[in-house]
């Protein structure tokens, strides 16, 4: 792992608040190889949401430092793309225009421009909804040409923030089968961020779990699932082995949260 | 449904009941209150026909009252004279050329005056909403300002500015600047961070994100402060005219109170209600074919 495209580097974060310190993320370390895919999954504040900031460059650190091939992130750039969970599409833009924003500032023509827009619209399937404002789009539609829109400058990291938690359970679904299809075909490193068990275990290479705040790392599991990945898998007993031990690695840490509050 | 017991003689189900937990059902008897028509009951839709019906109706309501309370000679007619009397009061003034000099007047007034207050608020409302270094320069300032009540203003800018049309644009711009910069400002806050934050992993500079990603997106609510506003700018150039004009609408009613006609001031007061009501919804009628993808479709 010495070529790793992301270090994370001793990365802590303390937010200061009027009347007290909160420790969101305590040392942390984590090595993302190239073309690798991994999920941060962990309770809800455990700060894998800063952590994913952080690295995008819109959050700063307190201390740590964060390299992606080997050299330090002093900020956003266009080496890492970013999907939120909210959407984030432009209202006053249609879909192609949106792809097309992203690729403003490259060095290519205009008719260039809007085929490579085209392009990933119909790698996220959309080809038919070019010409649509995002509130003609259904919220899995957004999230696609959001996805479209951060793939189209080739970041060298593409970083998600829950991107299909606002989703309802089956448009979910098919998301995380289009994204696998789509990275499958367009291998590229992703950090992953989600507190959908399932999900981690089917779109990732590795499943990383945190402990509660302060956010560390608390331990990984390899899904070493083959690819392509198949949604039928999901009844595998392989996949159930996999699920049930990300699964328990997390309810550890909220009973534990139960716990502290029933003290309290 | 083919799992469900009987419906009862009627055997209509309704969307409601269909997605409710399953109860025994079937005596036919209704639980809970009548349903009242839909417009009648909190977030109930309503038909437009329906809408302008009622609003017609009232209209009609209270013009049918003045023309009863004025045809039986309830009221002297120089407190309240009948329709008619004001009807054929504006067609006189009308026909002399008056009253579309004196609303062509008011109307270039108010652009002016407007005019010049919008196009400052905009950038500095953008601004401080976008900056919290300049909001803490000029939303203070701006807020103190904003609760001094305009009519004081008016001894003051007849001492700056005499009695001719600056003047006027000086009420206007007063009464106008200071709410719209704070509107603005509300405006361009609403603008969600994450947007701005996909701007900067662009690779964005915040001068760039403030024009191409923060102003198209409060330019919706920024139009619709800017219709807000245009209602006030009315106000503001009839007291501006009531006071020390030689022309204008406002002019118009303060001799007519001279000489107690008040089929005037009545018909103006109407005619100034008008030209707000047109303006406002030639404002609507603009901000919808500008900003039709502000609209949620689904």
């Amino acid at each position: 792992m010495s070529e790793a495209k992301l270090e994370v580097r001793g990365l802590t974060k303390v937010f200061k608040t009027r009347r007290e310190e909160v420790l969101a993320l305590d040392n942390v370390d984590l090595d993302i190889a190239d073309n690798e895919f991994v999920t941060l999954v962990g309770t809800s504040g455990c700060g894998k949401s800063t952590l994913l900031s952080i690295v995008a460059g819109l959050q700063q650190e307190t201390s740590g430092d964060v390299y992606v091939d080997g050299e330090e992130v002093r900020g956003p750039g266009r080496d890492r793309g970013v999907v939120f969970q909210a959407y984030t599409l432009f209202p006053w833009l249609t879909a192609r225009k949106n792809v097309e924003f992203a690729l403003r500032g490259e060095d290519i023509s205009r008719a260039q421009r809007a085929e490579k827009a085209n392009e990933l619209l119909a790698l996220v399937g959309l080809e038919r909804f070019a010409d649509a404002h995002p509130n003609e789009l259904s919220g899995g539609m957004q999230q696609r040409v959001a996805i479209a829109r951060a793939l189209s400058y080739k970041p060298q990291i593409l970083l998600m923030d829950e991107p299909f938690g606002a989703l309802d359970a089956l448009t979910r679904q098919l998301m995380q089968e289009l994204l696998t299809e789509v990275w499958e075909q367009h291998r590229l490193t992703v950090l992953f961020v989600t507190h959908d068990v399932e999900e981690a275990v089917y779109i990732s290479d590795r499943v990383i779990v945190m402990t509660n705040r302060p956010g560390r790392i608390k331990t990984e599991i390899k899904v070493d699932l083959p690819r392509p990945r198949r949604y039928e898998m999901v009844g595998s007993p392989e996949f159930g082995s996999l699920y049930a031990e990300v699964l328990e690695s997390i309810r550890e840490e909220s009973l534990e949260i139960e716990q502290l509050g029933s003290t309290l | 449904m083919s799992n469900e017991p009987d419906n009862g003689p009627s055997g209509s189900v309704t969307p409601v009941a269909a997605g409710a937990p399953m109860r025994p059902r079937g005596s036919g008897a209704a639980r809970g209150a009548r349903r009242r028509p839909e417009m009648f009951r909190i977030g109930g839709g309503i038909h437009s026909f329906h809408f302008i019906g009622i609003a017609a109706f009232v209209f009609v309501l209270i013009f049918s009252l003045w023309l009863v309370v004025t045809a039986n000679a309830w009221v002297r007619p120089i407190f309240l004279p009948g329709p008619i009397d004001v009807w054929n009061r504006l067609s006189e003034l009308a026909a002399s050329g008056d009253l579309v000099n004196d609303i062509l007047i008011s109307c270039y007034r108010i652009a002016i005056g407007f005019t010049l207050a919008t196009v400052l608020a905009v950038p500095i409302g953008v601004m401080i909403g976008a900056y919290r270094a300049w909001e803490a320069a000029v939303e203070p300032l701006t807020d103190f300002v904003r609760y001094m009540p305009v009519v004081a203003f008016v001894p003051l800018t007849i001492l700056w500015a005499g009695t001719d049309d600056i003047q006027k644009f000086l009420i206007i711009w007063i009464g106008t600047f200071f709410q719209q910069v704070l509107l603005v400002m509300d405006n361009t806050k609403r603008v969600p961070l994450d947007v701005v934050d996909i701007g900067r992993t662009l690779g964005m500079k915040d001068r760039s994100i403030l024009g191409r990603i923060i102003f198209p997106a409060a330019a919706p609510g920024i139009w619709d402060s800017m219709r807000i506003s245009l209602g006030w700018a009315w106000t503001w150039v009839v007291l501006a005219e009531l006071v020390a004009a030689t022309s204008g609408l406002g002019y118009r009613i303060t001799t007519a109170q001279r000489f107690f006609q008040t089929d005037t001031i009545i018909g103006y007061i109407l005619v100034l209600g008008t030209l707000g009501l047109i303006t406002d919804q030639l404002m609507k009628f603009l901000g919808r074919r500008m900003f039709r993808y502000a609209e949620s479709r689904r």
